[in-house]
């Protein structure tokens, strides 16, 4: 571990706090650039760290502060647009290989990425996909779905109760209009075909048209919910 | 336009006064067809009654809008929004993601300029521009 690591952290709320404990109980050496004045009033008195007060979306601001001498740079402004130009300036002009970016819209993820930033976070989107996540019922998911929606992925896990557990495929009755892509089983991944049996624990990989769907969880399952 | 017919389609994103008075004088000449971008209503009222373009109220640094603005069939795309960091992001995705042949952004602080040259970008720098042309007419008078 170099314990000598310059990181620079850009704009941001509370989530700076933190990253500064983190940070500085590892010893790297901090800068803070910071908007708000009250703010890096309290961070220069609680830590061992260089606080800036300014705007670091303007590159004589970086300039200043010694960004030149930066290991990385972490811009967290509420502005996808401004956290984009703090870690092009640090790549482009300074060449500063490690450059972290946090974005507002999570169409943003690709582009930043596509022009040259070397990590981004979308918050946004990985609270919405947790969410998304939880408020599905356990055993089911619906991965995706492609086609403009005229075709449905969805995965589902097999229990020892269900009616579908110890038959082959081909015994099931499976719906025309849908397939089980695969099936993974421990660690490894089934391609099945109409001879497979299916076992308790498997996870299927279903593809079928939306309007099956329902058929297939009552085939499987023996109920719908 | 792209598609071979003789005008341009152009794309201007914010109506301050710079982007209201350039899609004014754009849609002046029948041939292009102008789009003008801002994210708020009132913008609008700067462009004059003349205006034959389009007008757009959404946010531009989302790619959403500039897909609806059916970007890719642009010719040029002008970025004039009050916030340099903005008009960079946006010229970056038009020339990057959407190869629009001619895009232009805006920068107040000339000193992000070469940066974006670098990039294919053309800027202009009102700023860079009007000090240029008071430093000539001063040096002029006292000659």
């Amino acid at each position: 571990m170099v314990n000598d690591m310059k990181i620079f952290i850009i704009g941001g709320g509370r989530e700076v706090y933190f990253l500064i404990k983190a940070f500085i109980s590892k010893g790297y050496d901090l800068t803070v650039i910071n908007q708000d004045a009250d703010f890096c009033r309290k961070l220069s008195r609680s830590f061992k760290a260089t606080v800036v007060v300014g705007d670091g979306s303007k590159p004589f601001m970086l300039e200043e502060s010694g960004i030149a001498y930066a290991d990385m740079v972490i811009a967290l402004t509420n502005n996808d647009p401004d956290n984009l130009v703090i870690c092009q300036i640090a790549d482009k002009i300074y060449g500063i290989r490690k450059t972290f970016a946090i974005v507002n819209n999570p169409e943003n993820i690709d582009i930043f990425k596509k022009l040259g930033v070397d990590t981004v976070i979308s918050t946004t989107y990985i609270i919405s996909s947790l969410i998304e996540q939880r408020a599905v019922v356990d055993d089911i998911q619906n991965l995706t779905s492609i086609g403009n929606g005229k075709v449905a992925f969805m995965e589902v896990d097999v229990a020892g109760n269900h009616p579908i557990t110890g038959k082959a495929i081909h015994e099931t009755g499976f719906p025309d209009d849908a397939i089980i892509c695969c099936i993974i089983r421990g660690d490894g991944v089934i391609i099945p075909k109409g001879f497979t049996v299916i076992k308790e624990n498997d996870r299927l990989v279903i593809m079928s048209k939306p309007e099956v769907q329902t058929d297939v969880l009552m085939l499987i399952r023996g109920k719908v919910d | 336009m792209r598609d071979g017919k003789s005008g341009k389609y152009i794309i201007i994103i914010g109506c301050g006064r710079l982007g209201a008075f350039l899609a004014s004088s754009l849609s002046e000449s029948k041939q292009n067809s102008v789009v003008v971008i801002d994210k708020k209503e009132e913008a609008f009222d700067r462009l004059g009654s003349s205006y034959s373009g389009f007008t757009i109220i959404a946010d531009a640094s989302e790619i959403e809008t500039l897909r609806n603005a059916k970007i890719q069939k642009a010719d040029v795309l002008v970025a004039t929004t009050n916030h340099d960091n903005t008009n960079i992001m946006i010229a970056q995705i038009a020339k990057g993601f959407f190869n629009v042949p001619k895009v232009i952004a805006r920068l107040t602080e000339p000193a992000k300029e070469k940066v974006y040259s670098e990039l294919g970008i053309d800027t202009i720098s009102p700023t860079a521009l009007s000090a240029m042309e008071f430093y000539r007419i001063i040096m002029e008078n006292g000659e």
